[in-house]
C-alpha cells in the first residue's frame, strides 16, 4: 500500500502526522495550563487536591504525546532532530527539565517523607506549566522565523572546519528564540490557550460550585491576553517574508507574504484554521456565558484544528519548515530532512495503529471520568495524588 | 581529522549519557519485573475476590507507582539526548534508529500511560475485569517499550539491515525485519527484560522477608514470597541461558568486547574461561606483562561458549589490534587505512558529483564502498584506540555472572524453605534475602556496563566512533547540564527512597 507512494507523498503524509501529534500535544497541554492555575482557583486544601487530581489522571498522556512527538520527528525527519535538538540545546534542555520535575511531582507531592515537601512539588508543576508551554510555543515559532545554523553533510568526510554536520551558529543556543517577538507571541498564546483549556477542563470534570465559578471568571482574564498574543502572532506571520522553496532547483528564497499565500493556495487548510479559531471561541463562550461544562470539547477540537493548520502551512506548499537565517540553503524542508523511502514506508504501516490507540484512550478516558470528582470523593478516597 | 573535535566535549557528553542512563536503569528493572508480579496478584484477587489479595495488590502497586514516576522522569531525557548531545549520530543513523524510538512511543508508551491511570484510579470506578486487565496492559506496555529500545541498542552493537547512501551521507534502512529479529536484538531483549524480573522478584521477596523478621504481615509476606520466588527462579534460569546466547553474539560481532570481558590479550585455541581472576594493573596491549596476577580458568570453556567448539580459536586484544595473519585477522592499522580511504572517497564522490564528473564519481564510489566496512576506523588516531577499558569490563562481567548464579541458588533455597514452611525460623536467610535486593540492582547495572563500556570506542560497531557522534557544543554547556542532571536526579532518588521506605515501614493496609 504505502510502498507505491512517491517519496514526496510519504514526506507529506509524515508531515501531516507530525502536525496531528503537535495538534494533540497542544490540546493536551490543558494539563500544563491547569498546573499554572491551582493557586488562583483553589480556595482550600480540598479544592487544591480536586484540581490536581483531575489533571493528574491525564498528565501521563500529555507527557507520552510529547515523547512520541519527539520520536516520530526523529524517525521521519532525522535531520531536524539532529539540527534542532543538538543546536538549540538550551531551549530544549530547559523544556525537558521542566518535564522531568513534572513527572515525579504528582506521585510524590502528598506522600509522607517526600524530602522536598508538597509546596515544592506543586511549584514544580507550576514551573512546568509556565516553561513547558512558553518555550515549546517559542520553539515552534522558529518554524516561521528561522534560526541560525548551517548544515553540511560532507563535514563528516573532513570537508569543512569541523566534523559535525549541523552546527548552531550563535552562542545563545536556542534561547534567542524566546527573545523574538513572533516566537514570544506564539509562546504566550500557547500559555494562555493552555490555561483556557485547563479552566474548561476543571469546569467539565469537577462537580463543585466554587471551582466552577472561579474557573468561569478566570476564563475571561485569560481569553483577553490569549487573543492579543494570538492575533499579534497571526498578524506577524501573515505579513512577513516567508521561506519558500523553488520546487525545481530546491533553492530556498525569501517570498513576501509566503504564509498568507500558503493559506490562500491551500484553501482547505485555511478553512480548517478558521473553523479551529471559531471553535476555540465557541468553547470559551459556552463556558463563560452559557455556563456549560462542555466548552472543553469545542475549544479542544478547535485548538487541534488551528494548530494542525499552522503546522501544515509551515511545511507544505514548497515551504521550509525549519529555516536557517544564517545560511538560507541550509534550511530544512520536508524533502531534504526526511527519512528514506523505505523507512517512511515502514513507519507508515506503524501509523495505522494510531486510530486504534486513540480509540482505547477515548474508551478508558470515558470509563474513568464517568463520575465527576467532587468534594466528598476527594476527602474520602485513598486513591489520589 | 580527530583534532577538530574537542575530546573533552566527547568525554563530558559520554559522562552525561552514562549518568542519565545509569540513573534511568535504577528504576526500569523494577518497573519491568514488578509490573508482572502486580498483574499476577491482581489476577488472583480478581479470581478469588479475597480482601487479602486486594491489600497485597494495592501495596505492591503503590510501590510500583512511586518507582514508575521517577522512571518516566529519568527516561524522557534519554530519548532527546540522542538529538541534544549526539547530533551527528542522529543524522548518521537516524533513518534506522529513529524508527524503534517512534514505535516505542506509539505502541508501548501510550499503552502504559493510558492504563496506568486505570490501574491506580480504577478501584470501584471501572469493572473488576477491566481493572485487572489494565494491570496486564501496563506490564505488557512497559515490557514492549523495553523491546523497542533494546532493538535500537542491539542494532548499534550489530548493525544489520542497512546500507550507506553516499549522497545523503547516512545509513539507510534496507530491511526492518533484519533489524527487529537480529539475534543480537532477540537475545539482548530476552536477557535484559528477564534479568529485570529478578530485580522485581527479589524486591518483593526481600521486603516480605523483612516483615517476617519483624513479625508483621506474616500471611501477606508468605503469599508475596511464594509468587515472587517462583517467578524469580524461572527468570534466573532463563537469564543464564540467554546470557550464554548473548555472549555468543558478542564473540561473533564484537570480538574485542569479548576479549575485554575475559581479559584475554593473546588469543588461543581451547581457550579457558576465567572463573576468578585479578588483573595486572596498568597492563597495556603488547607489553610483556602477564594479564593476570592470579586466575583460575575452566579449560576449553571460553572456546566452547564463543564458538560452540572447544578447539576453536578465540582472538585476544593483541590479535585484534595488531592482526593475526594465521587466523585471518587484519591489523587495525590496515583497517584505519581502509577507513581513511573510504572517507576520502566519500568526499571525492560528492565533489565529482557536484562538478558533473560522473566517471570519476563512479570510481570514487567504488573505492568508498569497497572499504566501507572499515569506515569508522578512518577516524581513529592510533590502533590502540579500539581497546575498551579492560578492567572495568572484565570485573563488571565476572561479578554480574557470579551474582546471576547466586540468585538462582537464593531462589531455590527460598522455595525449599517456603515449601517446608521453615522460612520464618531462618533468620539468617531472611536477612540475606533483604540484602539481596541491592545485589540485583548491582548485577543489572553491571550488565549495562559490560555492554556499553565493552563496546567503546564505537557508537555503531566499526562504522561510527563515539568521538564522531557528538553535537557541536561547548564543553562548558555539557558540563553545566551534567551537573544539573547529577544534582536533580540525586535529589529525586533520595526523595524516592525515603518515600518508599516510609511506605514499606507502614506496610499493607487491612492485614
Amino acid at each position: 500500500m504505502f510502498e507505491n507512494l512517491s517519496h514526496l507523498a510519504l514526506q507529506q503524509y509524515w508531515w501531516l502526522i507530525i502536525a496531528v501529534l503537535g495538534a494533540i500535544l497542544v490540546f493536551m497541554m490543558f494539563v500544563q495550563g491547569g498546573q499554572t492555575l491551582i493557586r488562583q482557583i483553589a480556595g482550600d486544601e480540598t479544592e487544591r487536591s480536586m484540581l490536581i487530581n483531575t489533571i493528574g489522571k491525564k498528565w501521563d498522556l500529555t507527557f507520552t504525546t510529547l515523547v512520541t512527538f519527539g520520536g516520530a520527528f526523529f524517525a521521519s525527519f532525522p535531520l531536524f532532530y539532529s539540527t534542532s535538538f543538538g543546536g538549540a540545546y538550551w531551549v530544549w534542555i530547559l523544556i525537558l527539565f521542566s518535564f522531568i520535575i513534572q513527572a515525579v511531582s504528582y506521585e510524590f507531592r502528598s506522600k509522607p517523607e517526600n524530602l522536598l515537601g508538597q509546596k515544592t512539588y506543586d511549584t514544580f508543576l507550576f514551573i512546568n506549566g509556565l516553561i513547558g508551554t512558553i518555550l515549546i510555543g517559542a520553539a515552534v515559532g522558529t518554524f516561521f522565523t528561522g534560526s541560525e545554523f548551517s548544515v553540511d553533510r560532507m563535514r563528516i568526510a573532513g570537508g569543512g572546519d569541523s566534523n559535525i554536520i549541523s552546527q548552531w551558529e550563535n552562542t545563545t543556543r536556542g534561547l534567542e528564540a524566546a527573545l523574538n517577538i513572533t516566537n514570544l507571541a506564539l509562546g504566550l498564546s500557547v500559555l494562555f490557550l493552555a490555561r483556557i483549556l485547563g479552566l474548561l477542563y476543571f469546569m467539565n470534570s469537577i462537580k463543585d460550585e466554587s471551582i466552577f465559578e472561579k474557573s468561569r471568571k478566570h476564563l475571561l482574564y485569560n481569553t483577553i491576553p490569549f487573543l492579543v498574543f494570538f492575533l499579534l502572532f497571526i498578524g506577524l506571520i501573515l505579513t512577513k517574508n516567508g521561506f519558500a522553496v523553488n520546487p525545481d532547483t530546491k533553492e530556498v528564497f525569501m517570498e513576501p507574504f509566503k504564509y498568507l499565500h500558503n493559506f490562500i493556495q491551500i484553501p482547505l487548510v485555511l478553512i480548517i484554521f478558521l473553523i479551529g479559531v471559531v471553535l476555540v471561541l465557541t468553547g470559551i463562550f459556552m463556558g463563560f456565558v452559557k455556563k456549560s461544562i462542555y466548552g472543553i470539547w469545542y475549544s479542544g477540537a478547535g485548538t487541534m484544528a488551528a494548530v494542525l493548520a499552522l503546522f501544515l502551512i509551515a511545511g507544505y506548499n514548497n515551504t521550509s519548515f525549519y529555516p536557517s537565517t544564517f545560511d538560507l540553503q541550509s534550511s530544512l524542508t520536508i524533502e531534504n530532512s526526511s527519512s528514506s523511502h523505505y523507512t517512511l514506508t515502514a513507519m507508515s504501516y506503524v501509523s495505522l495503529m494510531v486510530p486504534f490507540i486513540i480509540a482505547y484512550i477515548a474508551y478508558t478516558w470515558k470509563s474513568l471520568t464517568n463520575k465527576k470528582i467532587d468534594r466528598q470523593e476527594i476527602e474520602t478516597t485513598i486513591d489520589k495524588y | 581529522m580527530m583534532n577538530q573535535i574537542d575530546l573533552s566535549l566527547v568525554d563530558w557528553s559520554r559522562a552525561q549519557f552514562a549518568l542519565t542512563a545509569i540513573y534511568h536503569w535504577l528504576f526500569v528493572p523494577l518497573t519491568l519485573g514488578l509490573s508482572f508480579i502486580v498483574a499476577f496478584m491482581h489476577t488472583i484477587y480478581y479470581r478469588t475476590g479475597k480482601k487479602e489479595w486486594e491489600a497485597i495488590t494495592r501495596f505492591w502497586m503503590k510501590l510500583f507507582g512511586i518507582n514508575f514516576a521517577i522512571g518516566v522522569a529519568t527516561g524522557i531525557i534519554l530519548e532527546f539526548e540522542f538529538g541534544t548531545n549526539w547530533s551527528n549520530y542522529s543524522w548518521f543513523v537516524g533513518d534506522i534508529f529513529g524508527a524503534p524510538l517512534a514505535i516505542e512511543g506509539i505502541m508501548a508508551f501510550f499503552l502504559e500511560s493510558t492504563f496506568i491511570a486505570v490501574m491506580f484510579f480504577g478501584w470501584n470506578k471501572v469493572s473488576k475485569k477491566f481493572h485487572m486487565l489494565s494491570s496486564w496492559f501496563v506490564a505488557i506496555g512497559s515490557n514492549l517499550s523495553a523491546l523497542w529500545i533494546l532493538v535500537a541498542n542491539a542494532w548499534m552493537q550489530n548493525p544489520v539491515g542497512m546500507h550507506f547512501n553516499p549522497e545523503t551521507a547516512r545509513n539507510e534502512m534496507m530491511n526492518f525485519w533484519d533489524i527487529l529479529l537480529s539475534p543480537t536484538a532477540v537475545h539482548k531483549f530476552l536477557h535484559t527484560v528477564v534479568s529485570s524480573y529478578i530485580v522485581g522478584a527479589m524486591f518483593v521477596i526481600g521486603i516480605s522477608a523483612w516483615y517476617i523478621l519483624k513479625g508483621r504481615h506474616i500471611v501477606f509476606a508468605r503469599k508475596s514470597i511464594l509468587i515472587a520466588a517462583v517467578f524469580g527462579l524461572i527468570a534466573s534460569i532463563f537469564v543464564a541461558a540467554t546470557g550464554d546466547n548473548s555472549a555468543y553474539d558478542v564473540a561473533q560481532k564484537q570480538p574485542m568486547k569479548l576479549a575485554a570481558m575475559e581479559g584475554l590479550y593473546d588469543g588461543e585455541t581451547n581457550a579457558g574461561l576465567v572463573a576468578i581472576g585479578v588483573l595486572t594493573p596498568n597492563k597495556e596491549p603488547n607489553d610483556e606483562k602477564d594479564p593476570f596476577l592470579f586466575s583460575i580458568k575452566i579449560p576449553n570453556l571460553l572456546s566452547a561458549l564463543a564458538e560452540r567448539d572447544v578447539n576453536a580459536f578465540v582472538p585476544g586484544v593483541n590479535d585484534l589490534v595488531y592482526g593475526n595473519p594465521e587466523q585471518n585477522i587484519p591489523a587495525v592499522s590496515q583497517r584505519m587505512k581502509n577507513g581513511k580511504l573510504s572517507i576520502e572517497n566519500l568526499r571525492k564522490f560528492n565533489e565529482f558529483k557536484k562538478e558533473g564528473n560522473e566517471i570519476e564519481a563512479a570510481k570514487s564510489l567504488a573505492i568508498f564502498e569497497e572499504n566501507y566496512k572499515d569506515f569508522g576506523y578512518g577516524y581513529m588516531d592510533k590502533p590502540e584506540d579500539v581497546v575498551p577499558n579492560v578492567p572495568l569490563t572484565f570485573y563488571s562481567f565476572h561479578l554480574m555472572v557470579a551474582l546471576g548464579f547466586l540468585f538462582i541458588l537464593i531462589f531455590i533455597v527460598t522455595l525449599y524453605y517456603v515449601y517446608n514452611d521453615k522460612l520464618k525460623d531462618k533468620k539468617w536467610m531472611l536477612r540475606a534475602l533483604l540484602w539481596s535486593i541491592p545485589l540485583t540492582y548491582i548485577a543489572s547495572e553491571l550488565g549495562w556496563i559490560v555492554a556499553e563500556v565493552g563496546r567503546q570506542p564505537w557508537t555503531i560497531q566499526d562504522i561510527l566512533p563515539v568521538s564522531m557522534s557528538t553535537s557541536h557544543l561547548s564543553t562548558s554547556s555539557v558540563m553545566i547540564t551534567f551537573a544539573m542532571f547529577a544534582i536533580l536526579f540525586t535529589v529525586l532518588l533520595i526523595a524516592e527512597v525515603k518515600i518508599m521506605l516510609y511506605q514499606i515501614k507502614s506496610g499493607p493496609k487491612d492485614l
